[in-house]
């Protein structure tokens, strides 16, 4: 996604070709050139990379499975990480309180975590994407009407209403259908509280993309508004959307990790990073750190190593501040 | 100047009907009031007499208008859970959260300032690269992980660390409840008394945390910006001291936002003490609200909810009214700003 390529959308190579010739000037590229310079930024993407793989392959990564009551033993219970006294070679990160290995339940909760992350970032994405097109290039009314909700919801923040979505679903819905749907009400919750950045992101660029040339050889040769929008206007916003992106992923991980410690995200059945740390946490004066800790610990880093990637994306697209 | 005010307060209003709306139809459409009012044994015709004089036969319109005439009254009816009236539950919590968030918030401003403009002035020297690497980790780390953190270094190893290190390092703090508070009226203070200042510290630093490494971050960018000014070129080139220049021209310059910007940040304080109060058990208004919604206490969250809205309308037409005053160029600016998280 390299900047200035205004004329993506007119009419050219075939697809194929096309790709290919975008893989080859990637790695010919800033981006590329800038991310073999950076250490850090490659350990970051290394790191989100082990994160991602053992989260869409954990029932192959993980030793135990965490959800399978016959694997659970209660006499394991409590075992300290190996490395400790009274350690078990059979768990690397010791035992929770019913004898779940812990680092099994980490990765079944990294799943879990990035999955409600993944999900409601591409559905916020959506929305404000399709919000900030049509607002940006429409303007008048539509443009106004999307805007001051925009206003309205900036004034509160994310987590609040991210809170108040899900806690409204909670009270709304029965109680079993609820342990049925709580993903999608998660997605729902976390997504509709970040919309709005990439709205207001997408449309400034509208604005600014409509009044081109381009643009307006696309209408004046009688290309539907619609298929202006998608095919011309939003490759050509899309760089900022993805800095945003990778930056709220981090963000709506830590949020849906903070719902489920506020005991209102994801429910105990199927624990999340953040599930886990609230469940441990009960045993924190009690001297089991480690039940808690080790997904604190898994949480931090992901959230940091996205982070970081998010960072150098934001500043490898920007040449101004090279 | 008066068509913006008046603009923005309709716009306010507005904000505030709808939260009172969804407030509203918490109240009318989850579960039936008298339900939660009245035991087994109460008749049918019993129900609605009751249902009759509690006036909830009437229509949508005049029940809403009633709710939002109560409401601005400060009545928001009985807790279900607790059984006593929501306005005396709240008020009995505010004043836990107001003194958690502004030491929080005075943490955040105090140490995040300096912090940015040095960042600002050195930017290649070493301590500001530790800086800078210390707030990704503080904006990496959730909120509760740095109070459970807190909590298992000073309250659970604390000692165990002070034996492995063979001198007193790590003081043991409180890490539950507010400690001893002081009745002035009707507010509840923790600053009269050492367990009560005591308590206040792990919450306070958890909760400032995140703020400060905002603060810092937002000082150092506008110090970056305005030290490439032209007048900061030409007051070098008046031979001005160094501190002169870095203090008295540049810092001035970049508090506006920062002050308009903390201001703002308030009520995200606010919003964020609901983790804290959750992690440290403190006695505030979160906390309150956590349990309602666990306990589907509707009155409660109801109130919670008007509560929070007006305060942060309150915060946002003021912080807007200070842009329009103090400096109009920041009015195109102040979206982006206020656009983290």
């Amino acid at each position: 996604m390299a900047v200035g390529e205004e004329h993506r959308g007119a009419a050219g190579p075939s697809l194929g070709a096309r790709l290919v010739d975008g893989v080859r000037r990637f790695f010919d590229g800033d981006i590329w050139y800038s991310f073999t310079r950076s250490p850090v930024v490659m350990v970051s993407a290394a790191v989100t990379v082990l994160f991602i793989a053992s989260a869409v392959f954990a029932p192959l990564v993980a030793p135990y499975d965490p959800f399978d009551l016959a694997s659970i033993d209660l006499l394991d219970s409590s075992l300290p990480p190996i490395w400790m006294d009274g350690g078990d070679p059979r768990f690397l990160l010791g035992t929770d309180a019913q004898g779940r290995d812990m680092l099994s339940a980490v990765i079944y909760g990294a799943r879990i975590s990035l999955g409600v992350g993944f999900a409601s970032v591409v559905f916020a994405m959506l929305l404000g994407i399709s919000l900030g097109l049509l607002s940006g290039y429409l303007g008048g009314t539509v443009d106004a009407v999307i805007m001051r909700i925009a206003d309205v919801q900036l004034t509160f923040p994310a987590i609040l209403i991210a809170l108040l979505i899900d806690g409204l679903a909670r009270t709304v819905l029965p109680r079993d259908l609820h342990g049925q749907v709580w993903f999608y009400v998660l997605v729902l919750a976390i997504g509709l509280s970040f919309w709005v950045q990439y709205a207001r992101t997408v449309r400034g660029s509208a604005m600014v993309e409509r009044s081109k040339e381009y643009v307006q050889a696309a209408r004046v040769i009688g290309i539907p508004p619609l298929v202006i929008m998608l095919r011309h206007v939003l490759p050509n916003v899309m760089g900022p959307v993805l800095v945003i992106a990778t930056i709220n992923l981090a963000i709506a991980v830590i949020t849906e990790a903070t719902l489920s410690f506020l005991g209102v995200g994801v429910p105990a059945t199927s624990p999340s990073l953040g599930t886990l740390v609230r469940v441990g946490n009960d045993f924190l004066f009690s001297g089991e750190w480690w039940i808690t800790i080790f997904p604190g610990a898994a949480l931090a880093i992901l959230v940091l190593a996205v982070n970081l990637l998010g960072d150098w994306l934001r500043d490898a697209l920007n040449p101004k501040l090279r | 100047m008066i068509a913006f005010v008046v603009r923005r307060l309709l716009q306010s209003i507005l904000v505030l009907l709808a939260v009172g709306f969804i407030a509203f139809s918490l109240f009318t459409y989850v579960g039936d009031p008298i339900n939660n009012m009245v035991g087994q044994d109460t008749t049918l015709a019993q129900r609605a007499e009751l249902r009759e004089r509690l006036g909830l036969d009437d229509p949508f319109v005049v029940q809403y208008g009633r709710f939002l005439l109560n409401a601005a009254q400060g009545d928001f009816g009985i807790s279900y859970r607790h059984r006593r009236p929501v306005a005396q539950l709240i008020a009995e919590r505010v004043p836990a959260t107001l003194e958690l968030s502004l030491v929080a918030a005075a943490l955040a401003l105090f140490i995040g300032v300096p912090m940015g403009v040095y960042t600002g002035l050195h930017r290649r020297g070493f301590l500001s690269q530790v800086f800078l690497a210390l707030s990704l980790i503080g904006i990496s780390l959730p909120t509760f992980l740095i109070g459970i953190l807190l909590i298992l270094v000073f309250g659970v190893l604390s000692q165990d660390i002070n034996a492995a290190i063979g001198f007193h390092l790590v003081p043991q703090l409180p890490t539950f409840g507010r400690g001893d508070t002081v009745q002035l009226g009707w507010w509840s203070t923790g600053f009269l008394t050492e367990s009560g200042l005591l308590a206040l510290i792990l919450p306070s630093i958890t909760l400032a945390l995140f703020q400060m490494t905002l603060i810092m971050r937002l000082v150092r960018s506008e110090m970056l910006e305005v030290l490439r000014t032209d007048y900061i070129k030409f007051a070098r080139a008046r031979g001005l001291s160094n501190r002169a220049v870095n203090f008295g021209h540049a810092l001035k310059n970049t508090l506006v936002p920062v002050i308009t910007i903390t201001g703002l940040q308030l009520g995200s304080i606010i919003a964020f003490a609901l983790i804290t109060e959750q992690v440290f058990q403190w006695p505030g208004m979160g906390l309150l609200f956590i349990q309602a919604i666990s306990e589907v206490d509707i009155p409660v969250m109801a109130a919670y909810l008007m509560l929070v809205g007006f305060f942060f309308v309150v915060i946002n037409l003021v912080v807007d009214l200070l842009y329009y005053v103090v400096d109009p160029r920041l009015r195109a600016d102040k979206a982006v700003a206020a656009g983290h998280q």
